[in-house]
């Protein structure tokens, strides 16, 4: 079963990846999604990534009971954190639900209605026309969140640190120049290509072989969501096997 | 013209269609009827290439269109117009874009001949001052008409609607039927319509292919339908008391 879909799944990528036929109407369908997937997440990753930061700030204040370690170990930790797992890792997971979820309802909800097969007795490439954008859109605007995500974090951590008196914003400013290595940013940024890839194509494969009704339809959406989580947090393994 | 050789199919072991053979003339209105799982809508599907049918041919104007891969099928899909059952327009456009979308995809039109080209198409299934109406917003009347205007919008040669009167009332469907004749004489278009409405099949079936047990049970005219000596064909046509009345 896993070699099946596999291959379907591959198969399924090379039409994608086929020439469109019309490049003007490909373009509007990008900007679009680009709308869709970046704004419309913008929202919910900035929430998540201010707690994120905050929360990592405090936790690990709490941890660190030795007055042997400086404090401002919590700024490194927090840098760290926030750049290289939280802001690619969790921040994927949230839009796994958000973006995964949504690209395969609305592609399931377009199999079922006939939309797909309309398209395709047009003689249009359906899996190019409808998921080449989504894999172009994502894999433009998920990074672009992830980076705003990492500013946010680290500013909220920044601010909360002091509020809480867990740690003053020198020293956590301090211990954000500590030892800064950029190739931590080239990790994250590598890791979120990945997954935002993984994510919109895994979600569009879902969706678009949806066969049945309304009822199809949600089981693609739920597995859209965990597949595509469960192959961020593997390739998450691998990412740091081999680039850390 | 198109035209079908000993066309089979199955699903698994399950043979639905079985040496299907028969000739869909253009300027009139070819109807496939038949029962429920009769292979009505497997036939259709086969027909514009959703379904790879499993032996025989289907020519279009003599291009055996089965034996072509995606790309050699384009020239002739884009020569072929489909009105669904539930009219399959995109949701996330609104009429004037749904109509739009094939002459964006295939057409060099320039714009005005583009938006042109839309309210004639508009104002040949008597919808006006719809363009920016959502699909949403439609009656099922309507979206059939939409449905048909994104039909003819690339002109096609070959024109296929799958049940194009269910889920409407008595009085928009003969509006829909009497509307597919019209186009299908006006543009000389190969029109093929399933359905199992027999309203619709006295109304405007010039030819008629009557399918059971996925077999070519039986062929003529309307009027010969009524006088077919065939026990199935009868069972069918005089099912509800309204046809037994008027014509038996």
């Amino acid at each position: 079963m896993f070699f099946y879909h596999f291959g379907k799944y591959l198969l399924f990528l090379k039409n994608v990846f086929t020439k469109p036929e019309n490049l003007k109407v490909y373009w509007k369908e990008i900007v679009r999604e680009m709308n869709l997937i970046g704004v419309g997440s913008f929202g919910i990753i900035a929430v998540i990534s201010i707690f994120l930061g905050a929360v990592t700030c405090i936790q690990t204040a709490y941890q660190l009971v030795s007055n042997l370690i400086p404090r401002d170990i919590i700024g490194v930790i927090t840098r760290d954190s926030v750049i290289i797992e939280f802001s690619p890792t969790i921040c994927l997971l949230v839009l796994a639900g958000r973006v995964g979820g949504s690209i395969a309802s609305e592609l399931g909800t377009m199999r079922v209605t006939e939309q797909i097969d309309a398209l395709e007795i047009m003689g249009v490439n359906s899996t190019g026309y409808l998921v080449l954008p989504k894999i172009i859109a994502g894999t433009l605007t998920i990074p672009m969140l992830v980076v705003i995500s990492m500013f946010l974090g680290i500013v909220s951590a920044y601010l909360i640190g002091p509020l809480t008196g867990v740690i003053s914003g020198a020293e956590f400013i301090s211990g954000v120049l500590r030892d800064w290595n950029p190739y931590i940013v080239v990790v994250a940024l590598i890791k979120t290509y990945i997954f935002s890839f993984l994510l919109t194509s895994v979600s569009a494969y879902q969706g678009f072989y949806t066969k049945g009704g309304a009822l199809d339809v949600g089981v693609s959406s739920t597995k859209a969501v965990v597949y595509s989580s469960v192959l961020i947090l593997f390739a998450d393994y691998l990412v740091a096997q081999v680039l850390l | 013209m198109i035209e079908l050789k000993n066309v089979s199919k199955s699903f698994d072991s399950n043979q639905v269609l079985k040496n299907i053979s028969a000739t869909f003339k253009p300027g009139i209105t070819n109807m496939i009827i038949g029962g429920s799982g009769s292979g009505k809508t497997t036939l259709l599907k086969c027909m514009i290439g959703l379904h790879e049918i499993d032996a025989g041919e289907i020519n279009y104007d003599g291009v055996d269109f089965s034996k072509l891969d995606f790309k050699e099928k384009i020239p002739i899909r884009k020569e072929i117009g489909m009105l669904f059952q539930s009219a399959a327009l995109f949701d996330s456009m609104n009429v004037e874009d749904n109509i739009l979308f094939p002459l964006n995809m295939f057409s060099d039109f320039t714009k005005e001949e583009k938006l042109d080209r839309i309210n004639f198409c508009l104002k040949r299934v008597n919808l006006e001052n719809v363009n920016q109406l959502k699909i949403a917003d439609l009656s099922g009347g309507m979206k059939k008409r939409v449905g048909i205007a994104r039909a003819i919008a690339m002109q096609p040669k070959y024109l296929f609607c799958d049940e194009p009167n269910s889920g409407l009332d008595p009085k928009t469907s003969i509006i829909i039927d009497n509307l597919i004749r019209e186009i299908t004489l006006e543009y000389q278009i190969t029109t093929v319509i399933n359905s199992h409405d027999m309203n619709s099949v006295m109304e405007i079936g010039d030819h008629i292919i009557f399918l059971h047990q996925g077999q070519n049970w039986w062929e003529g005219s309307n009027t010969e339908l009524i006088k077919a000596d065939n026990q199935e064909v009868n069972e069918f046509v005089f099912a509800s008391k309204l046809m037994k009345s008027k014509y038996q």
